[in-house]
């Protein structure tokens, strides 16, 4: 789909808390914020990603908009769902099914730890369905392989949350130090509360256009990317009760980043500015390695080198990341593809990364699920 | 509480008068890997050829942390171990650790499966669950 997709347009409601508001109106104010961008309001169908918003959540935005009759899907792949409502935009639209397609992510989620409905009642009885502690035992293990110390997990922290002062849409826009991570409550060993996004609220709306002969510089959806998981790892986003040796068994990450270099015939190393899923602080430092942004090991390096701080060489979470943002699920995908853009068009403001051209987006979470997306100026 | 225990599921473990504790288990005959817990199709290759087995009740400790807040759904006691024990068997388990004090525990070390208590049913049973203590 490398010439055939265009963003037309993107809006976003910023991620927080928001108990005055429902998750309608979150959904509303970002749609109605991508068709302005867009200059267009006409669209032929849309596709909502939401993991919590419950039944026919995508047609009570647009229903409160006056903007229904096309076809409306909703879409539900965890942590990756508005990129899974993305996909299907996008290759309705290669597939010359449509010419213009609304995607759009929404989420009000319950503060702390999420519940899932994934799990048997009697995995969370026992104790085996604590996600914050499958985070923990993925840093631990990033520790123990490749020697990243909890300095460098905090320091993540500090570049994200440094970053994230920038973003107006992010809920925490305050710098933070490595002492005050490494200061705050333990979660669960090595991983403390800084360390950890907060599930919070949002929306984020993107459009879709066939690509016509009129539009100048535009920033194309070159390639997006959707896997689930190969059986086998223990540690795993599919949260499996056992696994085996899973040293020659690729992550969905990096399947999915196989298939995103392949459709938008670019590599790791042309990628200028990246978004990925940095649920906790270890996750963003396995995503450099999974992305193929270093060799395995050298994500400690990569960090402490200042490579994917802003200035750098390529520069992660721009946006702050979901540690400034908080992740509302369903939007949360989208909400990396709305930063990009900006970044792409070079409206970031003090976000910008200079001449960007080339931007990845990554979510991997529950099911599991994992999407690369690939845009390009 | 009676002395009556319940397992927090049927058919994960048995535990034996001595106190042993074995993970319930399955092995497929056609890709060779074992897994847990039981089950009807091979959770690596598919296959529906398999066979029961019982897993070593002794492993290797392969990864550890702590919960210190009780998750949503959980009503046992705070805080609690959890993590990884490989069996020889290949099969790495997710499990509750009865150690919480996380630098008594090591890469490697060995560890044997015991019952952790949860929780009393509403006919006054103990709800109990495997889980692997230092052996």
């Amino acid at each position: 789909m490398s010439d055939a997709v265009h963003i037309a347009g993107v809006g976003i409601h910023p991620f927080g808390r928001f108990p005055d508001r429902t998750v309608t109106d979150l959904g509303v104010a970002a749609v109605r914020a991508a068709l302005d961008d867009a200059g267009d309001p006409r669209f032929d169908a849309a596709f909502c990603g939401t993991a919590y918003a419950g039944v026919a959540a995508g047609h009570k935005v647009l229903s409160a908009l006056a903007r229904t009759g096309m076809p409306i899907v909703n879409i539900e792949a965890g942590c990756a769902s508005g990129a899974a409502a993305l996909r299907l935009g996008a290759e309705a639209i290669a597939a010359g099914q449509h010419d213009t397609v609304l995607v759009y992510g929404i989420e009000k989620m319950p503060k702390g730890i999420i519940r899932s409905t994934f799990f048997e009642p009697w995995r969370e009885e026992a104790g085996l369905a604590a996600t914050p502690a499958y985070f923990a035992l993925r840093a631990q293990r990033l520790q123990r392989e490749a020697g990243v110390t909890d300095e460098q997990l905090a320091r993540v922290v500090v570049k994200n949350r440094r970053h994230g002062v920038h973003n107006p849409d992010a809920m925490f826009r305050k710098e933070t130090t490595v002492e005050e991570v490494l200061g705050s409550r333990i979660v669960c060993e090595p991983l403390r509360l800084f360390m950890l996004c907060s599930p919070n609220e949002g929306a984020a709306a993107v459009v879709l256009r066939r690509k016509a002969s009129g539009d100048s510089a535009p920033v194309r959806l070159a390639g997006v990317a959707l896997r689930s998981h190969l059986p086998g790892s223990v540690l795993g986003e599919a949260t499996p009760l056992s696994g085996v040796d899973d040293r020659d068994i690729p992550p969905p990450t990096t399947l999915a980043a196989r298939d995103a270099y392949a459709a938008a015939g670019v590599e790791a190393a042309d990628v200028d500015v990246v978004e990925c899923q940095d649920t906790d602080a270890a996750r963003e430092l396995l995503s450099y390695e999974e992305l193929g942004l270093c060799e395995p090991g050298e994500q400690g390096a990569l960090l402490d080198g200042g490579a994917t701080t802003l200035g750098g060489q390529q520069p992660v979470n721009p946006s702050g990341g979901l540690l400034s943002k908080g992740e509302p699920l369903g939007a949360s995908a989208l909400g990396q593809v709305v930063e990009l853009t900006r970044q792409l068009r070079g409206t970031a403001g003090a976000r910008q990364v200079d001449g960007a051209r080339v931007a990845l987006a990554h979510t991997v979470g529950r099911g599991a699920n994992a999407s690369v997306t690939i845009l390009t100026r | 509480m009676s002395d009556r225990r319940v397992p927090v599921r049927a058919g994960l473990f048995d535990a034996d008068g001595d106190g042993t504790v074995t993970l319930l288990g399955s092995r497929c005959r056609a890709c060779g890997r074992a897994s847990f817990p039981r089950a009807e199709v091979c959770p690596y290759c598919g296959s529906a050829d398999l066979e029961p087995v019982r897993l070593s009740p002794t492993g290797t400790l392969w990864g550890w942390t702590t919960v210190h807040a009780a998750p949503p759904g959980y009503e046992g006691p705070v805080p609690f171990g959890f993590g990884v024990v490989e069996l020889p068997e290949g099969v790495r388990v997710i499990t509750r650790l009865e150690t919480v004090d996380v630098p008594d525990l090591a890469f490697g070390m060995p560890m044997r499966a015991e019952l952790a208590p949860l929780s009393e049913n509403e006919d006054g049973d103990t709800v109990v669950t495997y889980t692997f203590a230092p052996a």
